[in-house]
């Protein structure tokens, strides 16, 4: 007979797993930490998998150093008359570069003002032109994008841009057109044009359509430049929710500064030493774990962050001057961009046939998802383990009269989550009244305030229904678990940074919280894992992996900072962590913390 | 050359004599070159290039065959005697920075593009169903001349291929394959059906040699660039187009053929040894185990030239000059043939 479909060995499997729970749950703990871990040290080299980009060269010729130059003091002079954008002088030059030029004007209502924008309102003007292919119908296109900032930020780029706009006016082998986009206030702009590009309406932006269209865009680089030179070239990858271009794109670009010499860092850090070395695999570490840390965080890393939800797969470089010898002219980082753009002119589909979701090490390694998806697996299994823990014991002999008292828990857990979410923003006006601060400031507070709050809402809301049985807490300790457990099923899906941060917190607790006995290493536990907290240390844990290690009062102000972000980028961009950790995690955590005070 | 018969011309007997003897020598002498003439058996030529991929980064490949055909069109087979499959356009496709033009050789020494290139089957219409049709005959009535090999059983006809294969089989346009069973079986028919005189049969692609494993008809002679389970490398790659613009077996062919003019005397075995492995990194292999004739007896023109034939007449035509009754005898002919 099988193992699975004897019933007597099936008693045996089961009576050996309630047995063995506790070990087994702790094995899988710790074996999921530690495949995560090991992760760096057994990463593949990256390879080129398109065959239309990898099977074919190209020979730069462009020198744009001067004309960039040039162009990037006229930008900051006419920056500087007009006291913002010189939408103007923009579209003057494009055109005579010889493109199609279009504006886009935009405005934005704030949810509450942060320290960048001082007032609700925000408006704008987006100038894009636009280069035809000369031979082909307009159905696709590849994007430079510049996000215009204030002060002297960027005007280099604007430069650069403007340079290889006309260089790439000159040539016929376009076989997609060409979009050179110049945005204001940032990632607003470049939110508003993207969201008009695509004709939906994400996050409420209000704003004249974009008239000039070029096909549906394959992939996009973000350029930030502020210098006349440059010693290295940083590349970012996390955009929005976690999500990250396809492989294929990065590994195009590291290719082509290894080939032009041009330096190329990730995170700003220079890649790690070849070969298996102890200091090696801890850069290779602190590498994945910033970009995990980055990944859960779930903000755009950049322009190219806002890109990826349209499946535009988007890249941001950050040319960095530093205090190395080695200085680059922008010709080089010109003839970069020229190279990549004809690269990528020889593509035929999208870019599809290499990773969509992978982790980085370094550049040059990276960690599928087959590789790092089994960490979460075996945290996972966890939960599983545990929620068989009631199974063997006899059923009460009490009544056991349906589930209806569990329902006031939920409710009040799910109550506190659903104010969580909601109330700080909409509640801005009382908060402002309660906390002497900035409308910014007081939201944070009031969300804040309602976290801690929550915590001290009534344990005995089980009682409100009758028919609870005495050892009622484990059924609703089985429902906390299966609760995480599909939170964190579907962040595996959605964000695995995300959702792996969140199980190596809320696992142990969820699996270890019972009521009775001493509460308070239990009560230590639960509050040092509860998201907020993990938010935190996350903050604490980043800093402390940029080599930048801050003091408690410095990691404070950044927490606030990074909470008052979290909020505002829900409004503005659609970012999924506050709606994840005020309606996921927190009312898990929440139900755990009733059972440790069940009565 | 004409002997002029003598009838009825006062000649003396010595002068007969001597006649007859100038005329057995010239008979004899003529003979031998009738004998070079017929050689082959072949009287016209026939061409089919065969162009299997797309793509931009497949360039090289309809650089091969625009030079195969150059060559052959050079070497005298008119455009109604090829049929020309490409299965992508790169001389106007977007990305080619010189429009209108296909290299053979970098730094842009030779456009195979030319001025006049006639293309039959384009684009989507190369699959292996047409090129199927177009060996065995079986077209719908509707076809053009163009599109159709209407060869006989005294046409020698090339068969030239090119893209990407692998163990047994070429790919055509990323959508289907044809196996080398497909192909032999389509040559039988060939042969069944009197299609054909003698056939030379040259692939380029990765594993080649495994096209022509499974013939069976007789006079058939295969030339490939790679053995099964070696790779057909590409060359001449040109930063300014940004692709590879040649094959190297074809490369090599290509440079072989320029130096054949219609009457050379160069043969099979000199092709065979075009691309040694030093030069192709693969091997090229060949086959003639069903080919009647020796190789060395084989003339490249025989397959790449086109057959200009002359019948030698040893006989003389009496022209009367009575034009009255000729043209009576021509009327009735009309009458016959009407």
């Amino acid at each position: 007979m099988g193992l699975l479909s004897d019933p007597q060995c099936r008693r045996a499997l089961a009576r050996l797993l309630l047995r063995l729970n506790t070990p087994l749950c702790v094995l899988s703990y710790l074996a999921g930490l530690t495949w995560f871990l090991l992760l760096p040290a057994l990463a593949p080299r990256t390879y080129l998998s398109e065959n239309a980009m990898g099977s074919t060269m190209v020979g730069e010729g462009s020198d744009l150093g001067p004309r960039a130059l040039a162009l990037a003091r006229d930008f900051g002079a006419h920056k500087r008359k007009v006291g913002g954008m010189p939408v103007e002088w923009l579209e003057q030059t494009m055109f005579q570069l010889g493109l199609e030029v279009h504006r886009q004007p935009f405005s934005r209502t704030l949810p509450f003002p942060d320290e960048a924008h001082e007032r609700y309102l925000v408006r704008g003007t987006n100038v894009f032109g636009v280069l035809r292919a000369p031979r082909a119908a307009s159905t696709e296109a590849l994007l430079l994008l510049v996000p215009g900032s204030e002060g002297s930020k960027n005007n280099q780029a604007v430069g650069l841009l403007l340079a290889l706009a006309g260089y790439c006016r000159g040539q016929v082998y376009w076989a997609k057109d060409l979009i050179f986009l110049v945005t204001e206030h940032d990632l607003l702009g470049t939110q508003a044009w993207l969201e008009a590009y695509h004709d939906v309406n994400l996050t409420g932006i209000h704003s004249g359509g974009v008239p000039g269209r070029a096909g549906a865009i394959q992939a996009a680089l973000a350029l930030e430049l502020s210098s006349d030179v440059l010693t290295s070239v940083d590349v970012a990858v996390e955009g929005l929710n976690g999500q990250v271009p396809n492989l294929d794109l990065l590994t195009l670009f590291h290719s082509f500064c290894l080939k032009s010499g041009l330096l190329c860092t990730f995170q700003g850090k220079l890649p790690p030493p070849e070969g298996p070395s102890g200091p090696g695999y801890a850069q290779s570490l602190r590498t994945m774990g910033l970009m995990v840390l980055g990944q859960a965080g779930g903000g755009p890393g950049g322009a190219h962050g806002l890109f990826l939800r349209f499946r535009i797969e988007a890249l941001t470089l950050r040319g960095i001057n530093s205090f190395r010898q080695h200085k680059f002219h922008l010709g080089a980082l010109g003839r970069t961009l020229e190279g990549m753009f004809r690269k990528l002119n020889n593509l035929l589909e999208r870019l599809h046939q290499s990773y969509f979701l992978y982790l980085l090490p370094s550049l040059s390694r990276f960690v599928s998802i087959g590789s790092y998806m089994p960490a979460l697996g075996l945290l996972l299994l966890v939960l599983v383990l545990r929620s068989d823990e009631g199974e063997g014991d006899p059923p009460p002999e009490e009544a056991r009269g349906g589930l209806l008292w569990l329902l006031p828990p939920i409710l009040v857990s799910g109550g506190a989550g659903a104010a969580l979410y909601l109330l700080p923003v909409r509640g801005q006006a009382v908060a402002t009244q309660h906390f002497p601060v900035g409308e910014a400031e007081a939201v944070v507070l009031a969300l804040i305030g309602i976290y801690v709050a929550g915590m001290a809402l009534p344990h005995s809301t089980h009682r409100w229904v009758r028919g609870c049985p005495t050892r009622g807490w484990m059924t609703l300790k089985l429902l906390a678990l299966l609760a995480l457990a599909l939170l964190l099923t579907c962040l595996a899906l959605l964000n695995f940074s995300l959702g792996f941060l969140l199980g190596a917190t809320l696992v142990p607790p969820a699996a270890a919280v019972r009521p009775g006995g001493s509460r308070l290493p239990l009560a230590i536990l639960l509050v040092l894992t509860t998201p907020g907290l993990s938010l935190f240390l996350a903050v604490l844990l980043e800093r402390e992996l940029l080599e930048a290690p801050a003091g408690l009062g410095e990691a404070w102000q950044r927490f606030l900072g990074a909470l008052g972000q979290g909020l505002l980028q829900e409004h503005l961009h659609g970012a999924h962590l506050s709606p994840l950790l005020c309606l996921g995690a927190y009312p898990c955590w929440l139900l755990l913390w009733n059972v440790l005070f069940w009565k | 050359m004409s002997i002029e018969r003598c009838c009825g011309n006062n000649k003396t007997m010595s002068g007969h004599f001597f006649l007859i003897a100038e005329k057995s020598k010239l008979y004899f002498t003529f003979q031998d070159q009738a004998e070079q003439f017929f050689r082959s058996g072949h009287t016209n030529n026939w061409a089919v290039l065969v162009c299997t991929s797309r793509f931009w980064f497949n360039y090289r490949h309809v650089a091969n065959t625009l030079s195969v055909y150059r060559s052959v069109k050079r070497l005298g087979i008119p455009d109604s005697h090829i049929v020309l499959m490409l299965a992508d356009d790169m001389a106007c496709n977007p990305r080619n920075p010189k429009p209108a033009t296909v290299f053979s050789h970098k730094n842009m020494e030779l456009n195979v593009y030319g001025d006049d290139v006639e293309v039959d089957y384009r684009s989507y219409e190369v699959t292996v169903e047409n090129f199927l049709r177009v060996l065995t005959g079986r077209i719908p009535p509707s076809t053009p001349r163009s599109k159709r090999l209407l060869s006989d059983d005294r046409s020698n006809i090339l068969i030239y291929m090119t893209g990407h294969g692998g163990n047994g089989f070429l790919k055509f346009q990323d959508s289907e394959e044809i196996t080398n069973v497909e192909l032999a079986d389509a040559f039988e028919q060939m042969w069944q059906k009197r299609r054909y005189n003698e056939l030379l049969f040259i692939i380029d692609t990765c594993q080649g040699a495994s096209m022509y494993e499974r013939f069976y008809s007789p006079n058939i002679m295969a030339l490939a660039s790679s053995q099964v389970g070696e790779d057909s490398l590409s060359h001449q790659p040109d930063l300014e187009i940004g692709v590879h613009l040649m094959d190297r077996y074809t490369f090599y062919v290509l440079e072989f053929l320029e130096e054949i003019h219609p009457a050379s005397q160069t043969n099979m075995n000199d092709l065979f040894q075009v691309c040694p492995k030093s030069l192709c990194v693969s091997t090229p292999g060949h086959r003639t185990d069903l080919f009647q004739r020796d190789p060395q007896n084989v003339l490249i023109t025989d397959f790449f030239g086109s057959v200009r034939k002359v019948e030698i007449t040893t006989g003389a035509l009496a022209l009367d000059r009575d034009v009255a009754a000729l043209e009576s005898n021509y009327f009735q002919f009309d009458v016959v043939n009407n």
